[in-house]
């Protein structure tokens, strides 16, 4: 297991026991960590698992995708460290992992 | 689950599963008038999934037909193109609106940018309150003890007010705007024979129209409305110097969103009165309204298909899709493929994981204005269960003839207040 950290909007502290191989949104998911939609269920095809990496968690969750990329920018509020959560996997580097959750997902 | 007595007799559609497949052709707009076809596409699910229709009123065309090769395609963009074209017929090239969700990147990226922010959810909370006023109005006109068409009444004339909002346009005008859309959507792509050039005439008065709307709003400080948006981006700015192109894109937000959220609120009342469990369970827990709003997206499937356009040969799923090829990406079947959605012919208002359907597609071109159609129709509901202890359907549902507009035209309904 890997301990990960969601702050959602109103700044609450989810701290998660994550399996790993498992891909953050699924992990939000199955945690019923608010603020996540997740429409197309983890396909990097809608933009709706939209979250903000820590700054230095950013290296180590990996590189976007071009078709991240894409989705990305059609999302409200798209930071230089917005991601989708469909596309890090988690494994045991990233124990400890923080991340925020947007106001909204669109 | 096969009625084959209702096929023969209601009407001249045959059953699907008697027809060979070779030569199956699900494109007929009255197939999907009719309700029919379910059946059809339960057909193709289950022996061809990834489907060849040599040969049809459209030409040939590929259908695909389950949740995730639907979503595989429609993320593909690099090879299936949106450019022109995305329903199933092709315009003639006279008459071709462009707009942006018939283009690819670049193009496509910087036109819907331009006006994405009027729908996107910060703007939401401001327009919420004028929605819920504008619900509770047309809620508290409603004739009392008389049957009465749902469509007009209500669908129509909410859909029609909010866009009137997210244009700016001229509020005692208001019906050009579903008078526009359907005429845009009574097209010969889509199954309807229609005369084409009178179709443009009306459309170019709709052109006109807006053109005035245009140099007004050009002339003004930019605000958040659709044409203000287009007048004052930098990347859209000139767009009114092709007027074809200005008459697509007011034709994308005109239909998308119109018939779309129109068909969504005439389907949760035919729905739930097919449904009277799920009724039931809705007047006891309000809290099921947002997770009903999805159902009724997903159970509806506003808009019934797609259509690409393939760049190059493709390999899929052991077909070659050459280039050129048309592919359509039928979302009213992948919203009842069984091997994703449990249950799938069901309307459950309370299902688990509601949102992961397909009607608002996926990819680069997903609908713009779904956290606008999920909002009023969240807000609709909300306002009914204040007044009303039922809306009872009266009569059989009219739908609408199309392959692409999964739509009603009458609901007959009476109200009971409570």
């Amino acid at each position: 297991m890997t301990k990960v950290i969601f702050i959602d909007h109103d700044g609450n502290n989810h701290q998660i026991n994550a399996t790993q191989g498992d891909s953050l949104m699924e992990v939000a998911i199955s945690n019923n960590i608010p603020g996540i939609d997740a429409d197309c269920g983890g396909l990097c095809a809608c933009g709706t698992c939209h979250v903000f990496v820590e700054p230095n968690w950013l290296s180590k969750v990996g590189e976007r995708s071009e078709m991240e990329d894409s989705m990305l920018e059609y999302t409200e509020s798209v930071k230089s460290n917005s991601r989708l959560s469909c596309q890090i996997k988690i494994s045991e580097e990233l124990e400890g992992l923080t991340v925020q959750l947007p106001e909204e997902q669109y | 689950m096969k009625e084959e007595s209702f096929f023969e007799k209601e009407n001249s559609i045959p059953d699907p599963w008697d027809l060979p497949l070779e030569t199956f052709d699900v494109s007929k707009a009255e197939i999907f008038e009719s309700n029919l076809h379910g059946e059809y596409f339960r057909r193709l699910r289950k022996e061809s999934p990834v489907h060849y229709c040599p040969d049809s009123q459209f030409g040939p065309f590929w259908s695909i037909t389950k949740f995730h090769d639907i979503v595989a395609i429609d993320s593909d963009h690099k090879r299936f193109s949106s450019d022109t074209n995305i329903v199933i017929g092709d315009a003639e090239p006279e008459l071709v609106t462009p707009m942006f969700i018939a283009m690819d990147q670049p193009k496509h990226d910087v036109q819907r940018k331009a006006v994405q922010p009027v729908v996107a959810p910060t703007q939401l909370s401001e327009l919420e309150v004028i929605i819920r006023q504008r619900v509770g109005n047309i809620l508290d006109d409603l004739p009392e003890n008389e049957e009465f068409n749902w469509v007009e009444l209500v669908s129509k004339e909410l859909t029609t007010q909010m866009l009137a909002t997210l244009f700016d346009f001229p509020f005692e005008d208001r019906h050009l705007l579903p008078y526009w859309s359907d005429v845009a959507t009574t097209s010969e792509t889509v199954g309807i024979e229609v005369d084409m050039n009178k179709r443009q005439e009306v459309l170019q008065e709709c052109l006109a129209y807006f053109s005035k709307l245009w140099h007004q709003r050009a002339a003004e400080p930019r605000k958040f409305d659709f044409i203000s948006m287009f007048a004052h981006g930098e990347d859209t700015k000139d767009m009114i110097n092709d007027p074809m192109e200005f008459l697509g894109n007011l034709i994308l937000l005109i239909v998308g969103g119109n018939d779309t959220t129109r068909n969504s609120i005439s389907a949760g009342v035919v729905e739930l009165n097919r449904n009277p469990k799920e009724y039931e369970k809705l007047m006891s827990d309000s809290s099921l309204i947002p997770n009903m709003v999805s159902e009724i997206i997903r159970y509806q499937t506003p808009l019934g298909h797609m259509r690409r356009t393939a760049l190059e040969d493709v390999e899929f799923k052991g077909h070659t899709i050459r280039k050129g090829d048309k592919v359509v990406m039928w979302y009213v079947s992948g919203n009842r493929d069984e091997e994703v959605i449990e249950n799938p012919d069901a309307f459950i208002i309370d299902r688990n994981k509601a949102r992961h359907h397909l009607s608002f597609g996926f990819g680069i071109h997903r609908c713009m204005g779904n956290r606008v159609g999920e909002m009023q129709l969240r807000i609709l509901w909300e306002e009914i269960l204040k007044r009303f202890d039922r809306i009872e359907m009266m009569g059989e549902p009219q739908r609408v003839l199309s392959n692409f507009v999964m739509g009603y035209s009458n609901v007959p309904v009476r109200v009971h207040k409570k």
